[in-house]
């Protein structure tokens, strides 16, 4: 059955406009004008120098949210993209500075080289799940932590830099410069917009929009992709269509994996040039998460959920140098995703209900009963 | 059944309960809890003094050791029974690292501002907030249990470091609180035996002397604090186990449909587990902030909610169980602090724990179990034999890694409550 447009876009707007009002409740508990907050907010956060952080911010999330969607599709939960791409940053960084290769060359050797790490780490919660039935769910939290200290193990043991050669924090051998990415500063520059200062934006963003494409062409555009969004809104049938769901579940994590095995690479293609401790933020994995939500798994609703969510991150440098709390934004964050997820099922419920008495005017008296609410199956609607 | 049974289930042993086709039933799953939980104590301290006559690590069985141990492995057991709770009641609760991290903030600043007392039961509070958030989300408004437990995570970790910020009593900090007046006594429970107990430990004896320090360390300038942790455990088995309502709590785990057709209100029970379990992790998190640091300190939890509910699941969803996963979590973890010729010597006590999981295993003449077993064990004293140190950075994720192994090798025996996880909503609503 059709469901209507409005609903579903009214739900996040809601969903945000009563976070908003959560935030500003908060604030004023702790004595702070919501006001001067908000007027921070429309004065600061839509200068140049905080959108170029925008966008900038919101590739990372983008490609972990994109990570954890095409579980979603699958029924299946990547909470472990978290140290997938802890690993794949690793891998990728001290494999990148290991060869060398001409420019573009390089860059793709970098890519492939943390998309099939991070497919690799994903492979031990999907073979646990096609071929011991256990969850992933549990399996990814234990390998988070495992990839916490699987990495430090690898970095100092194996792959560090020679001491004394680069000082500073412990760290691979920096990337030869076709291994990195260049800013796009020249090509916005030729197009007319000029960019204040030191501020650069990074055609990372560029690999994001390329796994955008690769998401909604693969999920929607093939048969993996069919036969995934099958198995994922009824295994069952799925399977008895000859669809061999122990298959999916690993093509599927193999899939997520690889593209969460990008996530980490922003900064170590682009500034730092190298994986120290400090180069590779970590959280990423949950933030895809509460992106994914967000954007209902679709290419460009998870894109206005990573943009929302990195404007929110940018806004953090204005409001302390206004000796604002910029910890308000996580507070938003938090409340968002929250009632993001409550608002969709609430929608979801009444759109039931609808349906429900739609279906009880049409049939007669006596007639089929109507539809039950029935349990959510899927972990998020498509 | 415990976490050494479940490892026993290494290879295939295939049947859950009862006795096992192809060998004998274990003699010690007839033997009452208590009992075979004595039995367990005994041998693990045999094994570690075994292993300490091989090594010579001194540091395996020290007092010293056990003290940080039982501190480390509180906020990790408390984390893991409020798991235990929710999901007893059939709520999966991911959320116990945001309850956790309310917890300390709030612990920290009931201390500072009214007393140590007060402040446990802020953070106790706090943490049972964090708990109701997770309700109202997963049982009323039906959303997926982790994906709620995700938000309360991010939520917990974003509203403490705001209130830091903004409290003001609490100086221009943005990262911690000052030191909290901490005067919570410590005593020892076995006052009368510790002279006799500090003769025999160091008389160097084996196996009397080893179980004499770990006496020791576990009973001597024990927190009041520590002590009302451990009561909780017991507590919650006797309330879950042996009350109406317990019976009623766990009946929503396992089929909400049927509890509700005989009159239990599921949505009240599940409320009341996840505001327990809330509260419970609440007090991990006051632990955390009272044992250690004595302040509040973002980020201190460090994952602390999430290898709670590892070691729950490695302990089965049972009590029990639960201790010795957290037991364990807290051993490595002080074992970390250790110098490198005491963290080799845990793969001295792996391989003796292998062998006697074989000999076990020989005995129920279960062959192909006992194999693998004596393999793996003859693996781990080879590792042993060639190197000269363990990999440190690796340490503290053993636990990790061996609850990944009980999931593989066990998951046959691991019984979560039949509704864990899933939506229940009531029909005609």
């Amino acid at each position: 059955m059709k469901q209507r447009l409005g609903p579903q876009l009214a739900a996040p707007l809601l969903a945000i406009a009563f976070a908003l009002l959560v935030s500003g409740v908060i604030l004023l508990l702790a004595g702070f004008n919501p006001g001067d907050v908000l007027s921070v907010v429309l004065q600061d956060g839509f200068e140049r120098q905080r959108l170029v952080e925008t966008v900038n911010r919101a590739g990372p999330y983008y490609i972990a949210g994109v990570a954890v969607a095409i579980g979603f599709k699958m029924n299946l939960f990547n909470i472990g993209v978290e140290g997938q791409y802890k690993v794949a940053a690793l891998v990728a960084a001290w494999a990148g500075a290991s060869v060398s290769l001409p420019g573009p060359l390089h860059v793709l050797f970098i890519l492939a080289a943390a998309s099939l790490t991070g497919a690799a780490w994903a492979f031990i919660p999907a073979i646990l799940k096609a071929t011991r039935g256990v969850s992933e769910v549990i399996s990814s939290i234990m390998l988070n932590a495992i990839a916490f200290g699987f990495s430090s193990f690898m970095l100092t043991r194996y792959f560090r830099a020679p001491r004394g050669e680069y000082a500073g924090t412990v760290g691979t051998v920096p990337l030869d410069d076709s291994g990195r990415l260049p800013s796009l500063n020249g090509v916005l520059e030729r197009i007319g917009i000029e960019l204040p200062g030191s501020s650069r934006v990074q055609s990372y963003v560029l690999v994001a929009v390329a796994v955008g494409i690769i998401y909604r062409v693969v999920i929607w555009r093939t048969r993996f992709g069919y036969d995934l969004r099958a198995s994922g809104s009824n295994d069952g049938a799925a399977a008895a269509s000859g669809v061999d769901p122990k298959r999916m579940i690993i093509l599927a994590m193999l899939f997520s994996g690889a593209v969460a095995g990008l996530v980490g690479l922003n900064n170590i293609t682009g500034q730092a040039g190298r994986y120290t401790d400090v180069s590779v933020v970590s959280g990423i994995g949950f933030t895809g998460i509460a992106v994914a939500l967000l954007g209902r798994n679709h290419p460009l609703g998870i894109a206005f959920g990573a943009l929302l969510w990195a404007f929110m991150d940018a806004l953090q440098t204005p409001l302390s140098t206004n000796e604002l709390p910029k910890q308000i934004t996580a507070i938003l964050q938090g409340v968002t995703v929250l009632s993001v997820v409550i608002a969709y099922e609430v929608v979801r419920r009444v759109g039931v209900r609808q349906q429900a008495a739609a279906l009880r005017r049409e049939t007669p008296a006596g007639g089929a009963p109507p539809p039950g609410p029935g349990p959510a199956r899927e972990v998020v609607p498509a | 059944m415990t976490a050494v049974d479940a490892t026993s289930a290494l290879a295939g042993t295939r049947t859950v309960t009862g006795p096992d086709r192809r060998g004998r039933t274990d003699p010690l799953s007839r033997l009452p809890g208590p009992a075979r939980f004595g039995i367990y104590l005994v041998v693990g301290v045999a094994i570690l003094a075994l292993a300490r006559e091989i090594t010579g690590a001194g540091q395996l069985t020290a007092e010293g050791t056990f003290r940080s141990a039982l501190a480390l492995s509180m906020p990790i057991a408390l984390a893991g029974l409020g798991g235990l709770w929710a999901e007893r009641a059939g709520v999966v609760n991911i959320g116990l690292e945001g309850m956790m991290v309310l917890g300390t903030w709030f612990g920290a600043y009931g201390a500072i501002a009214y007393g140590p007392w007060t402040g446990v039961l802020f953070g106790v509070a706090g943490g049972a907030v964090g708990g109701l958030l997770h309700a109202v989300a997963t049982v009323s408004f039906g959303v997926d249990h982790i994906i709620s437990g995700v938000a309360i995570n991010l939520l917990g970790v974003g509203l403490t470091n705001f209130l830091t910020t903004t409290t003001s009593s609490w100086g221009n900090q943005t990262k911690e609180s000052p030191q909290i007046p901490n005067n919570i006594v410590e005593v020892d429970l076995l006052p009368f035996l510790n002279s006799p107990l500090e003769t025999l430990s160091e008389q160097n004896r084996f196996f009397v002397s080893d179980l004499a320090r770990i006496t020791l360390g576990l009973t001597t300038n024990v927190s009041l604090l520590v002590l009302i942790g451990i009561a909780l455990f017991p507590l919650t088995w006797y309330l879950l186990w042996r009350t109406r309502v317990g019976l009623r709590l766990r009946s929503v785990g396992e089929d909400p449909e049927a509890a509700d057709s005989l009159g239990v209100k599921v949505y009240g029970m599940k409320y009341l587990a996840v505001i327990t379990s809330g509260a419970l992790s609440g007090l991990g998190g006051v632990m955390l902030v009272y044992l250690f640091a004595e302040k509040f300190q973002s980020g201190q939890t460090g994952g602390r909610g999430y290898i709670g509910l590892a070691a729950m699941i490695f302990g089965n969803w049972r009590p029990g169980g639960l201790v010795m996963g957290a037991g364990l979590f807290g051993f490595m973890d002080s074992m970390q602090s250790q110098v490198d010729s005491t963290a080799h010597a845990l793969l001295v006590v792996a391989a003796l724990v292998l062998a006697l999981l074989a000999a076990r295993s020989l005995a129920l003449r279960r062959y192909t179990s006992a194999g693998v077993l004596a393999v793996l064990g003859a693996l781990f004293w080879v590792w042993y034999q060639r190197t000269d140190e363990l990999p440190r950075e690796m340490i503290p994720y053993f636990p990790h890694i061996a609850t990944l192994l009980v999931l593989v090798f066990a998951s046959q025996r691991l019984r979560m409550p039949a509704a864990d996880g899933k939506i229940y909503r009531r029909s005609g609503r």
